[in-house]
């Protein structure tokens, strides 16, 4: 015989899962929320998605080759044009490409590379970005274009988004407001003004049953966040109906994409399936309160944000059920 | 005025409040350390290293201090600082430091990758105690090294590199502090702390056998050019009975050695290593080549041949 | 359908040697019997260089009560008293024996006929198997008749048969119901009647239609006995998994035994072994091996007595093939990589698996991404990330309270992991070093 035996432990056959099935599987399922913006916001679109793409992987390339001199690059394995796409689909479609350009080098040289790559990093890197920019810029990242200027991209016209109208009606108080709130079948579809890649809930939900037939994530995060934001909103708005009703919310804003492609982000979210219920309630929690009660009419970067930190925590103490723990006699 | 009255009194109270339960608590929780046990940590080389066979620097000093009560500071002894730091732990418990002789991590495989021919691979995690776990080895001598480095990552100071020709660990007899850290993480057993011995000419002189394979003679020459097969020639030649033959092994005792290099010619596999190049004795014409693997083997010697070989 | 509750993985099948008959292997020219067969104390061989031996011939006795004695599977003459290169990769005593013709000790009785009355009482059944050297013959080769004598005040309600074979590859249990149906259930009552219960469970999966079949046939004749369907799914011959599946019982963390939830489980080839050993006298000296593998030229289930060097099983389904890479000792989950094909089949020898080079071959280890798939995968519930990591860094305080010795280690953590983290090997090393801990801590006490 030619060549030498191999011996190592076992098991000697692997599920042939890899990190790159995963995140080309995950950006796979973003593929009818980018059709979708594509749709509404054409030229505008098509621009944001490739500048952060391109921005994301030449900054992980460039960091990995030049700060971190590393031999293996990592470009390939996805998670860099992932974390491009799901920061894209976090700014609105008439945002300059500068702006777009130091988000992404925010999102992967601060959210990601600083803390050793993918898997070290404590916060989703997208969500790093978005929330840079969201501070740093707030002008420019909360006036976002009226759907349907297929060739427009600096120039389109903006509109009030439906967030804005419901923070216009709890600021003022005055329930009527939330009239001018498009029909619900609208924001469904995505006919509506919002972050580029945010406003077609009916894609963003098929990519995510996508996610959970292909084993990619399991439905813990997603629906308890769905779950806890119909709840509290359902409640709050039967208390006063100045707050907007539980349908509005969940398909306003980030919501489906946070709930879907954000909070379940592999490292910063909980291992533990309980954790995961937890985590996830809380982050419904905290993006219905502060959209309701804070500065900003949108809760749901944040709300996982504050969650992200929260992750260690949680693993410390929501360990899975061990086999035996509880032996009924 | 009377806002800055109010305001001086209530910080006053408070401060005040705190300070008596900062003082009892002071008085009824103190806890009684002997203030030596401070001074002598301060002397230690703060590396914590374990190597003492204490819990760190500041559990050597406890134990240096309850040893010092009880009158001697003999077995105790920080391999790290050496005898300066024991002197001067010492010189504070007003004894007399207890002479010890300075020791070095020996590796005792001589396996290399051209001496010892691999069988199988190894594809499992680079861990010498996992691929212990797997199988014997890549090779056919189950006793010898690994080659996965646990040694390497144990050494707190940078004195263990695997040398990538040989696939073996070699130690850096100026950084090593004797620690025995390596020893300890080897699962085979390998690597001994020895004596550094004798000094001649600015240079220790030891002897061991390079080699631990207990399987009988045939097997273990088979598995190993360099392998001892407990011939025994080694034990009958040496004239201080330092050495012994247990489970087809030879062991040189570094208590009884004397480092006369007697043995290392005499070895037909060249498995005894010394740190200096020993003379091959004159009645027995031996071939020129014979000198030149004991030589090598040498830990400081196979660097410098290396460095010269670069240039 | 009835299967564990906690994680679990579907590893491909590949089960290509299904539907094979069983062949009755060659023998050898000379067979090779290591003296550590099993778990607990080696044997002690009682058969010095020189003597003439018959098939069943006892050639080692057992060591301590945990320990079991190794009979001949061949006739012959005593080479010698050596070691050799078992499946564990070390060097271990064995007794070598040249093979002289086929001549079998007058005690055994080699006819076909099926004996179903047995007349002994519940210890002289035990006794009986203790003395045939019987072990567990799934892959743990742990001493039978240790199971069959439970601790006191621990009181077994029911036995439950391991035909669940959910290894892959593996066929050798599978075949042996299908041939032997009848024998096997006598053996299940045989162990009911030593253990004093009256409910004996044959699990089957479900991917072994034809056997569930007939096993369910052939158990009507058998009182108590029933034959329970499972869904596939790995580890479910895990003990604990198996049970859990069956009676829907979970057996506690160690040190608790399965007979702590009432249960005595046993594979179904040992109940063979007890049939051939109670009734017909047979000690434990052949056995069911699959030899298998997707670039050998004709996978095959052979009838081979111990001993046996596996390179002559290899070479009757073809031989080795010129890209092997690695010969696996049991199946592709927990078998063992052997360092050579002369190992000798063994008591615990369930299959022989070859590898071509590029199945071999683990792919290089990925950072971990945290995607807690290992997580959701563990049968037993833990998190083998985290035991993986903390054994890389010697924190053997936290992987203890972390339950690493609960690991049952069937390697689902590793099978799952995208990034090929080597998870299992260090979660072993772990386990290991902390099981050390352990017992040196009751040895202080």
């Amino acid at each position: 015989m030619a060549n030498k035996l191999i011996v190592s432990l076992s098991p000697h056959v692997h599920s042939g899962d890899s990190v790159q099935k995963n995140m080309y599987g995950v950006i796979i399922a973003l593929v009818p929320a980018l059709l979708a913006s594509l749709a509404f916001f054409g030229l505008g679109a098509a621009v944001v998605t490739l500048t952060s793409v391109a921005a994301c992987v030449f900054f992980e390339w460039a960091i990995t080759k030049f700060i971190l001199k590393r031999e293996k690059m990592t470009i390939l394995d996805g998670s860099a044009i992932l974390t491009g796409l799901l920061l894209a689909f976090n700014l609105p479609s008439n945002i300059p490409m500068w702006i777009i350009v130091i988000g992404a080098l925010v999102a992967i040289g601060i959210g990601k590379m600083t803390f050793g790559g993918l898997g070290c990093n404590p916060f989703n890197p997208a969500l790093v970005g978005r929330i840079f920019l969201l501070i740093s810029f707030p002008v420019q990242m909360t006036t976002w274009p009226v759907p349907g200027q297929l060739t427009s991209y600096l120039d389109a016209e903006t509109a009030a988004t439906p967030l804005s109208i419901m923070s216009q009606a709890l600021k003022s108080g005055d329930a009527s407001i939330l009239s001018q709130l498009p029909q619900s079948m609208d924001m469904l579809v995505g006919q509506t003004g919002g972050s580029m890649g945010e406003i077609s809930a009916i894609a963003l939900l098929l990519g995510g049953a996508f996610l959970i037939w292909k084993k990619i994530i399991t439905w813990h995060i997603p629906v308890s966040i769905i779950a806890t934001v119909f709840v509290l909103s359902g409640l709050m708005n039967l208390a006063n109906p100045v707050f907007a009703g539980p349908v509005s919310q969940l398909l306003s804003g980030g919501l489906m994409l946070g709930a879907i492609f954000m909070a379940t982000d592999y490292v910063t979210s909980p291992m533990s399936h309980k954790g995961q219920l937890i985590y996830g309630v809380a982050i419904g929690f905290l993006t219905v309160v502060i959209r309701s009660f804070g500065a900003y009419p949108e809760g749901m970067s944040f709300a996982i944000f504050i969650m992200n930190a929260f992750t260690p925590l949680i693993n410390t103490y929501c360990k899975p059920k061990r086999f035996g723990e509880v032996v009924k006699k | 005025m009377d806002l800055i009255l109010v305001a001086v009194i209530a910080l006053g109270a408070i401060g005040l409040i705190a300070a008596i339960v900062l003082f009892v608590a002071s008085k009824k929780f103190a806890v009684f350390e002997d203030p030596r046990i401070a001074q002598v940590a301060e002397v230690l080389p703060q590396a914590n290293c374990g190597g003492c066979g204490y819990p760190g620097c500041s559990g050597f000093a406890g134990a240096c201090v309850k040893a010092a009560d009880a009158g001697s500071l003999e077995g105790k002894l920080c391999p790290v600082g050496g005898a300066p730091v024991m002197e001067k732990v010492a010189a504070i418990l007003g004894l007399e430091a207890v002479a010890s002789e300075p020791k070095v991590a020996v590796v005792r495989c001589n396996g290399s990758c051209e001496n010892r021919p691999r069988i199988v691979q190894y594809d499992g995690a680079v861990s010498c105690r996992v691929a212990h776990a797997t199988c014997g080895g890549e090779t056919l001598c189950s006793f010898g090294c690994l080659g996965c480095g646990d040694c390497v990552k144990a050494c707190q100071f940078g004195a263990i590199k695997m040398n990538p020709e040989t696939g073996l660990p070699e130690v850096d007899e100026a950084k090593c502090t004797a620690c025995g850290a390596c020893a300890k993480a080897c699962p085979r057993m390998i690597i001994q702390i020895r004596k550094k011995g004798r000094v001649v000419k600015e240079s220790h002189r030891r002897v061991w056998v390079s080699c631990v394979n207990k399987d009988k003679g045939a097997l273990a020459g088979k598995a190993c050019k360099v392998s001892c097969i407990g011939c025994s020639k080694c034990a009958k030649v040496c004239k201080k009975e330092a050495i012994t033959i247990e489970n087809n092994l030879a062991y040189i005792d570094p208590e009884k050695c004397i480092a006369c290099g007697l043995c290392v010619n005499e070895c037909p596999k060249k498995a005894i290593h010394a740190t200096w190049e020993v003379p091959v004795p004159k009645p027995k014409p031996a071939p020129a080549e014979g000198v030149a693997p004991v030589q090598q083997a040498a830990p400081k010697a196979a660097p410098a041949a290396a460095q010269q070989v670069q240039q | 359908m009835k299967t564990f509750r906690i994680g679990g993985v579907h590893p491909a099948e590949n089960k290509l040697s299904a539907g094979k008959p069983i062949v009755v292997a060659e023998l050898p020219k000379q067979a090779v019997f290591p003296l550590s067969q099993h778990i607990g104390a080696p044997a002690v061989a009682c058969v010095a260089k020189g003597d003439v031996v018959k098939v069943g011939t006892k050639i080692a006795e057992a060591g301590g009560f945990v320990s079991a004695p190794i009979f001949s599977s061949v006739s012959g003459k005593v080479n010698k008293i050596d070691s050799i290169v078992d499946a564990s990769g070390y060097r271990k005593p064995a007794i070598f024996i040249d093979v002289q013709g086929d001549e079998w000790e007058e005690t055994i009785d080699r006819s076909e006929t099926l004996v179903k009355e047995c007349d002994l009482d519940a210890k002289a059944i035990v006794e009986k198997i203790k003395n045939a050297g019987v072990v567990g013959m799934g892959g743990a080769c742990f001493p039978c008749h240790v199971k069959l004598s439970p601790p006191p005040g621990m009181v077994p309600t029911c036995v439950i048969v391991n035909a669940v074979e959910c290894e892959p590859y593996l066929t050798a249990d599978h075949q042996l119901m299908l041939e032997h149906p009848e024998e096997i259930l006598v053996g299940v009552q045989l162990v009911m009647k030593a253990v004093n219960v009256t409910k004996g469970y044959i699990g089957i999966e479900n991917n072994k239609l034809d056997a569930i079949k007939l096993m369910t046939e052939k158990a009507v004749q058998f009182p108590g006995i029933e034959v329970v369907p499972l869904k596939v799914k790995y580890p479910q011959g895990g003990e604990k998994q198996l049970i859990d599946a069956v009676i829907g019982r979970q057996v506690p963390a160690p040190p608790a035994l399965p007979v702590s939830v009432g249960a005595i489980l046993q594979n179904v080839g040992t109940m063979y072994a007890i049939y051939q050993a109670v009734m017909k006298n047979k000690p434990l000296f052949e056995r069911v091996v699959t030899v298998t593998g997707k670039s050998l030229a004709n996978p095959q289930n052979f009838l081979a007595r111990m001993g046996t060097p596996m390179q002559q099983l290899i070479d009757a389904c073809g031989g080795l093939p010129e890209d092997t890479g690695k010969v696996i000792g049991g199946g592709p989950m927990m078998g063992k990589a052997l360092m050579n094909t002369e190992v000798p089949i063994c008591k615990g020898s369930s299959g022989v698996l070859i590898m071509n080079m590029t199945e071999a071959k683990r792919a290089e280890a990925d950072p971990c991404i945290r995607c807690a798939k290992c997580v959701s995968a563990c049968p037993m519930g833990l998190e083998p990330y985290l035991l993986s990591t903390c054994s890389a860094k010697a924190d053997w305080e936290r992987v203890e309270k972390e339950d690493i010795v609960s690991c049952i280690e069937c390697g689902s953590c590793q099978f799952t992991c995208p990034s090929h983290r080597p998870l299992l090997d260090m979660i072993r090393l772990g386990k290991s070093t902390v099981m050390g801990i352990i017992r040196a801590r009751s040895a202080k006490k």
